[in-house]
């Protein structure tokens, strides 16, 4: 499996052409992307009048394994927990093919260069909070939540006793041998 | 090794105590003692709830107070409360912590039906509000009347959701679902294990349920769930590391709090007696049984999967106004300076101008507070009476307190209110009617609502006589029948005194004023005039 890299773009509201004709021109060394008219498009793009943040062109490059830490290896116990806490099944070899290719995937953060820099929760970080009055805007919408639940008595939302704990693994396989995944 | 033997007496009601011990005593030198910890949940008292518009209410109709987040539809999105953020602030400041300009949320996992989102947004890493200390009293020592002080550190403050609320029918094996309390606000205090017994807990949380109730931040009622709370318990030798923990739950009053904790207490100590290990579970308290019974097991411990709510940015209290930034909306900024002086006057403040405006006792001015109505009450009589303060104290504290713990009632529902008790106190003032006389009157007042105190006088005749020809003529024929009596008090006996006293008021059947018979009887017992 090769692993792209995501060429970081300038953060700047208005991303100018002349930076995007440069990446392009990278990449095309590198690729040989399409040639898109930027100046004189006969295309209209939406998101050109938006200042989009998505390039014109792909700007991935390709990264050799040997950059990479070493693979992360997700033991059977630790899928085991791992469904039992999000109620996700890996069950098959496939699914936890698929996870362990997604783990590599954002492995490629390793290569990124962040000393000297804070790290972030979001990226709405710098905006200011909003705070919202305390008086009652909402809350009248009985009638139509309890019409999307299919299950329902005097009102109330209907769900089965309390917590019911997820069988083991064991278990799990031979009631969903049957299933259609 | 060898059990160790305990000798335990049990702590009972706050009010109906008569000994208790925080300490468990072994038959060698050492000591097992509890170490209590605290988690409360109290419920901000605000018209929305904390990240949505919907209204806070008690006993609504169900599922009658959600809004689209609250049902967790997708492509909502949360707006913090302000006055959640001033409430977490006010009870911050109140409590002395330091707080947070800079405060984050996250996101805990869990599943539950009545956690629709499958996450609570919390403060995990960063809360309003952390490093407080709450001061609380009791009453101790032998009497139970001296005022006994005591900290507990409070570690961190953070505004949460709440989530709804689950009715188990166990008949049609599901569960009813109530999203009305999903998403209302909450202040989660987390307290450091300072307290070693229920006794202490009880007064911590008391103390704090008074603070919130001056705040107006909480209203603190227990029975209605606004304010929950989950003792953490085990047990250790002093010195020692920490046991193991047993969490308690499910305890509905100040009074359950006490007994759940002290119980389990004895059961630790009764396992290591026995040799066994305590088991790191939850238990909740059955009041009917008065013991903790273990919940379902926590499967292992449980793994929250803490993230950084996306959704917000970072929370930014300024400290005062020349810190705001230029041009900035008021309605959009929380400023520390402003709620600190717009705080109201806290219960320990309280107690303390009562000692200073009037003179009573600390002990007095502590149950005074203490007492749901009972400052107010004082305060009324205090008005309308020009008797004494301490003497007032005498009869709100023994006579009033004293009939409605009997009786189990409330300062509001006491049958004498304050105009009518001060009506009482000022005809014993008056010599209307003796000290013990108005004891009587008092009871016969507590027991027929509406009459005053003159009506039942009047009814039962205890008014006292003070016509001084009447006790004149009385004290005379009591003197000149009792010759060797009067013989002896002149040759310097006055105890024999009482015993003509005694004379008289069986003659006035009790109404005489003790003061004046006193007086003519000592004129007339004088040498010379008979």
């Amino acid at each position: 499996m090769s692993a792209f890299r995501l060429t970081g773009l300038c953060s700047c509201r208005g991303v100018s052409l002349k930076v995007i004709e440069s990446s392009c021109n990278l990449s095309r060394n590198r690729r040989g992307c399409l040639q898109r008219p930027l100046l004189n498009g006969t295309r209209l793009f939406s998101s050109h009048s938006l200042n989009s943040k998505v390039p014109r062109v792909p700007t991935w490059e390709q990264i050799p394994e040997e950059q990479l830490p070493p693979p992360a290896v997700v033991p059977a116990d630790l899928v085991d927990k791992l469904e039992r806490l999000a109620l996700v099944d890996f069950r098959t070899k496939e699914g936890l093919a698929c996870l362990e290719k997604a783990i590599r995937f954002a492995d490629q953060l390793h290569l990124v260069d962040t000393s000297g820099v804070e790290p972030m929760d979001s990226v709405l970080e710098d905006r200011a909070l909003y705070l919202r009055n305390d008086t009652e805007t909402e809350g009248d919408s009985a009638e139509e939540l309890l019409k999307l639940a299919k299950n329902t008595v005097e009102e109330y939302f209907v769900a089965p006793p309390g917590n019911i704990p997820l069988p083991k693994r064991e278990e799990r396989t031979a009631m969903l041998k049957h299933s259609e995944f | 090794c060898k059990a160790p033997l305990i000798n335990w007496v049990s702590a009972g009601d706050l009010i109906r105590i008569n000994f208790s011990l925080c300490v468990f005593h072994l038959s060698s030198s050492e000591k097992l003692v509890g170490v209590v910890g605290l988690e409360i949940h109290a419920q901000i008292s605000s018209n929305s709830k904390l990240f949505s518009g919907s209204p806070v209410c008690f006993s609504a109709p169900p599922n009658s107070q959600v809004s689209f987040f609250d049902a967790s539809l997708p492509g909502t999105l949360p707006v913090l409360n302000r006055r959640c953020v001033e409430a977490a602030v006010m009870t911050g400041l109140a409590l002395n912590c330091t707080i947070n300009k800079k405060s984050l949320f996250d996101r805990k996992h869990y599943f539950y039906a009545d956690l629709p989102a499958g996450y609570q947004i919390t403060q995990q890493r960063r809360p309003v509000a952390v490093d407080g200390v709450l001061t609380y009293s009791f009453l101790g020592g032998k009497k139970r009347s001296q005022v006994v002080r005591k900290h507990v550190q409070i570690k961190q403050i953070q505004l949460e959701q709440d989530s709804g609320k689950s009715l188990h029918d166990d008949v049609h094996s599901q569960t009813l679902i109530d999203l009305n309390r999903a998403g209302v606000g909450l202040m989660e205090l987390v307290m450091e294990p300072d307290m070693s017994c229920g006794e202490e807990a009880a007064a911590a949380v008391r103390e704090l349920q008074l603070i919130l109730q001056a705040l107006g931040t909480c209203q603190g009622n227990m029975s209605e769930g606004q304010l929950r709370v989950d003792a953490n318990v085990s047990v250790h030798r002093p010195g020692e590391p920490l046991g193991v923990r047993t969490e308690v739950k499910n305890i509905n009053s100040i009074r359950y709090l006490a007994r759940a904790i002290d119980y389990e207490i004895q059961r630790q100590i009764g396992v290591m007696q026995r040799g066994g290990t305590v088991h790191n579970e939850t238990r909740a308290y059955d009041s009917k049984s008065g013991e903790t019974i273990p919940m379902r097991d926590k499967e292992g411990l449980q793994d929250y999967r803490f993230m950084p709510e996306p959704n917000l940015p970072p929370l930014i209290v300024f400290e005062d106004n020349a810190t705001l930034p230029p041009g900035v909306d008021s309605s959009q900024v929380v400023v520390v300076q402003k709620i600190k002086e717009g705080l109201p006057e806290l219960p320990s403040v309280k107690r303390e101008h009562l000692v200073q405006a009037y003179g009573i006792l600390p002990e007095h001015s502590f149950t005074l507070v203490n007492e749901e109505g009972l400052m107010e009450y004082f305060e009324e009589v205090m008005k309308a009476t020009r008797k004494e303060p301490r003497k007032v104290i005498g009869w709100v504290m023994n006579e009033l307190l004293g009939q409605l713990k009997q009786q189990d009632m409330s300062v509001s529902q006491s049958p004498i209110s304050p105009a009518a008790l001060a009506e009482l106190l000022e005809l014993q003032e008056t010599g209307r009617v003796s000290s013990s006389g108005a004891k009587q009157v008092f009871q016969v007042m507590w027991g027929s609502s509406g009459k005053t105190a003159e009506q039942v006088i009047q009814e039962q005749d205890l008014g006292l006589v003070s016509d001084a020809t009447q006790l004149h003529n009385i004290c005379q024929k009591v003197v000149d029948s009792h010759p060797t009596e009067v013989h002896a008090i002149r040759n310097g006996n006055a105890k024999v005194l009482n015993k003509l006293m005694g004379l008289v008021q069986r003659e006035l059947r009790g109404k005489a004023d003790p003061v004046l018979v006193m007086e003519i009887l000592k004129q007339k017992t004088r040498g010379g005039g008979c």
